[in-house]
């Protein structure tokens, strides 16, 4: 192996990413639960109320992981639909794949924790504003690429439509960061990566974000694991029937 | 704990968000056990992939 190879080239074996990520998993989900235990304790025994929402902002501490995570996973799924059109890198649409229904999950949360922590504070559940409807759509193009892979027979076809749509969708990042200075928004403006933020809120924010990310982490490698396995049953299933097919041609002859 | 005249919306909020996470990480749990006993099925059975052999790379 090439001193040069980089991870990404490293781990383009299957079998090499399933002995890497065994291995770095349960690390992962150990340090993920105790991020996220540390993070509670701050936030429910830590943190103040806000001057203005009062206890309220303790949604904060997992609306706005949940919808980092919501944004990331879409640029992960972006980014292996990118590796897998230019580069054909074998892991990468296994990547895309089971990055899909973890994003989704984190944006269907993002969605209704802000609807919760709206009520109270604006006086509804829901308003079209460039934000919240930018968010939906969001979450309506996870579904729309888990359906139109789950809708398609052929492996390798659904594999490269997939990734055509992810491609296209991508556009709704920008879109979703920028909304809130670009239209008149009932959504608040952007904190600037949280440095609008108190201290004392934003530490615990930060540590929340780094446990969910862990956890994100893992649950994307273990999906992939999963997928991997998957493909594999696949492979032997068809390949048993083929080796099936040709007794049965020789037995005939 | 006081959380105040809104404790309504957090414990709801954190309980859809709890209950969103159970069911991912459960789900994906789960289709690894179901995944990992299939290959374990296949395994027993003799089965090989075209690909074995020629090139292990390949999903």
């Amino acid at each position: 192996m090439s001193p040069m190879q980089t991870l990404t080239q490293r781990l383009a074996n299957p079998t090499r990413f399933m002995a890497f990520s065994g291995a770095i998993l349960p690390w992962m989900a150990v340090a993920s639960a105790l991020l996220i235990a540390y993070a509670m304790y701050l936030v429910f025994f830590v943190a103040p109320p806000d001057y203005q929402q009062g206890e309220t902002v303790k949604i904060m501490y997992i609306h706005v992981p949940s919808a980092w995570l919501a944004l990331g996973g879409y640029a992960i799924i972006a980014l292996s639909s990118f590796g897998l059109l230019v580069f054909r890198h074998p892991l990468a649409d296994v990547s895309a794949k089971a990055a899909a229904p973890i994003g989704a999950a984190f944006t269907l949360a993002a969605l209704i924790t802000g609807a919760l922590w709206g009520k109270p504070m604006w006086g509804t559940y829901w308003v079209w504003d460039a934000r919240l409807t930018s968010m939906l759509m969001l979450f309506f193009l996870y579904l729309g690429l888990i359906a139109l892979r789950s809708s398609l027979e052929d492996e390798a076809l659904a594999s490269k439509l997939t990734a055509v749509l992810a491609l296209v969708g991508v556009s709704i990042l920008p879109i979703i960061k920028f909304s809130v200075d670009w239209w008149n928004t009932l959504h608040q403006p952007s904190t600037g990566f949280t440095s609008s933020v108190d201290a004392s809120m934003r530490t615990p924010l930060l540590i929340s974000a780094a446990g969910f990310l862990l956890l994100f982490i893992a649950l994307h490698l273990k999906a992939m694991q999963n997928e991997i396995m998957r493909r594999r049953v696949k492979a032997m299933r068809v390949a048993e029937v083929e080796r099936g097919d040709r007794l049965m041609s020789a037995g005939a002859e | 704990m006081d959380l105040g005249p809104h404790a309504a919306f957090i414990w709801a909020s954190y309980g859809a968000f709890v209950l969103i996470l159970a069911l991912l990480v459960g789900w994906i749990w789960l289709d690894g056990r179901r995944q990992a006993r299939a290959l374990a099925d296949a395994d027993r059975r003799g089965g090989r992939r075209r690909s074995s052999g020629a090139a292990e790379g390949s999903p």
